[in-house]
């Protein structure tokens, strides 16, 4: 890698806010390794007690679905209505069911 | 091959407010011009911690230079998101710096301005980030995702900026007769290249049109500086200072505040280069950049032998 090209890789920034909640995706940084990512991550993303825990990710192992998939993966599978609770019928009288 | 049909889509996202993210197919146009305007963002944000950094160590006061310091550290930070957000695009940040270096990105022209007095750090404050506010909570609602997504992370941080700037103008202004003519003319130097920072007339705006349609911009130049103007004149008064244009007036009927003529040819000159500081801003950038080259060096060695040790474990 030559000197001018060199503004390391890229990685992916999860911040969780709260305990007990997901940690949710905040930005991205350059690093050269995970240690460099994780300090910089704090630096930019949690200044201002944004968070209690920060996952960082290299951007490149993540795997992605592609946008023109999004109608086969994410079909709203209206021919199944039996996976919500909604479909069955309560006998009358039945309760906290 | 940009078919009709995928146009259409896009197109059809766009009206429905919809973001378009990284991986969506989108026109070259689109990409280019978010490329162009994303990027000069982010060279703003970055450039914008010279004028304030030439300050940290002549602050009045420990409090002011904690302040700033933050503040300048923020500024960084914007910047990042900022080319995080461009990088989504297909550039790298090398490809961003360079074209910094080499003039083909620019970078909001403001800052090619002295910051030669403490009451211009609070003008800096108060009016260069006033006008960036007002920009960037319009821009909060931008088609592009990560555009707009580093847009709402800014806005929240960059309202104690402002704050801070009217902070001193005020504290200033209520200080001796001295002070007082400091803020004052820090007041009537920023005053109209602040007001310059909304880019030209929207019937001289070159980019505009598609901009719109495809809801990269949300709202236009001139009604983003009325209102820039109708919020800032009623603080100035507040804090008894007097805006340097014999021309502002209050129209009732129209509900905003009429202004006197911008001077569009300083606006030309300090874009195409002849500002005060174009040079130095650049230089030093340029500078800092080649001066941190064994700092990279340095980090890619060791990631290198890191990696190295873990394949000989």
């Amino acid at each position: 890698m030559s000197t001018k090209d060199s503004q390391g890789q890229l990685w992916e920034v999860f911040i969780q806010a709260n305990p007990g909640i997901p940690h949710k995706h905040a930005g991205s940084v350059h690093a050269t390794d995970k240690e460099m990512a994780l300090q910089n991550a704090r630096d930019l993303y949690t200044r201002r007690s944004e968070g209690t825990s920060i996952w960082v990710v290299l951007s490149a192992a993540i795997v992605a679905s592609a946008p023109e998939d999004s109608g086969m993966l994410f079909d709203p599978s209206n021919d199944k209505p039996y996976r919500h609770p909604t479909f069955y019928v309560m006998p009358e009288g039945a309760k906290n069911i | 091959m940009e078919s009709t049909n995928n146009l259409e889509k896009f197109q059809t996202i766009i009206d429905a407010d919809t973001k378009i993210e990284p991986k969506d197919w989108m026109p070259e146009d689109y990409r280019k011009h978010l490329i162009r305007q994303i990027s000069q963002h982010a060279h703003s944000e970055v450039i914008g911690m010279q004028p304030e950094g030439n300050w940290i160590t002549r602050a009045p006061s420990l409090r002011a230079k904690l302040i700033l310091l933050a503040k300048i550290q923020d500024e960084a930070g914007h910047g990042l998101y900022l080319y995080s957000a461009c990088e989504t695009l297909g550039i790298s940040r090398e490809e961003l710096i360079d074209q910094l270096h080499t003039g083909k990105a620019k970078y909001s022209s403001i800052f090619n301005y002295p910051a030669v007095t403490w009451a211009d750090i609070g003008a800096i404050g108060w009016l260069v980030d006033g006008a960036a506010i007002v920009n960037q909570i319009s821009l909060q609602r931008t088609s592009y995702g990560p555009y707009s997504r580093a847009m709402i992370r800014i806005c929240k941080e960059e309202s104690f900026h402002q704050r801070q700037g009217y902070e001193i103008m005020g504290k200033l202004a209520l200080g001796t007769p001295e002070q007082k003519e400091m803020a004052q003319d820090a007041l009537n130097r920023w005053w109209w290249p602040s007001l310059m920072m909304f880019g030209p007339h929207d019937s001289d705006s070159p980019h505009s049109g598609k901009a719109m349609t495809w809801r990269i911009k949300r709202e236009s130049n001139d009604v983003l500086r009325q209102r820039f103007i109708d919020k800032t004149v009623q603080q100035a008064e507040v804090i008894g200072l007097k805006i340097p244009d014999d021309k502002l007036k209050w129209n009732e009927a129209k509900g905003v505040y009429e202004h006197g003529e911008i001077n569009w040819e300083e606006f030309n000159q300090v874009i195409n280069g002849n500002g005060p500081l174009n040079k130095i801003r650049l230089a030093n950038h340029i500078s800092a950049h080649e001066n941190g080259a064994w700092v990279r060096e340095a980090a890619n060695a060791y990631a290198a032998k890191q990696k190295k040790e873990v394949l000989v474990a």
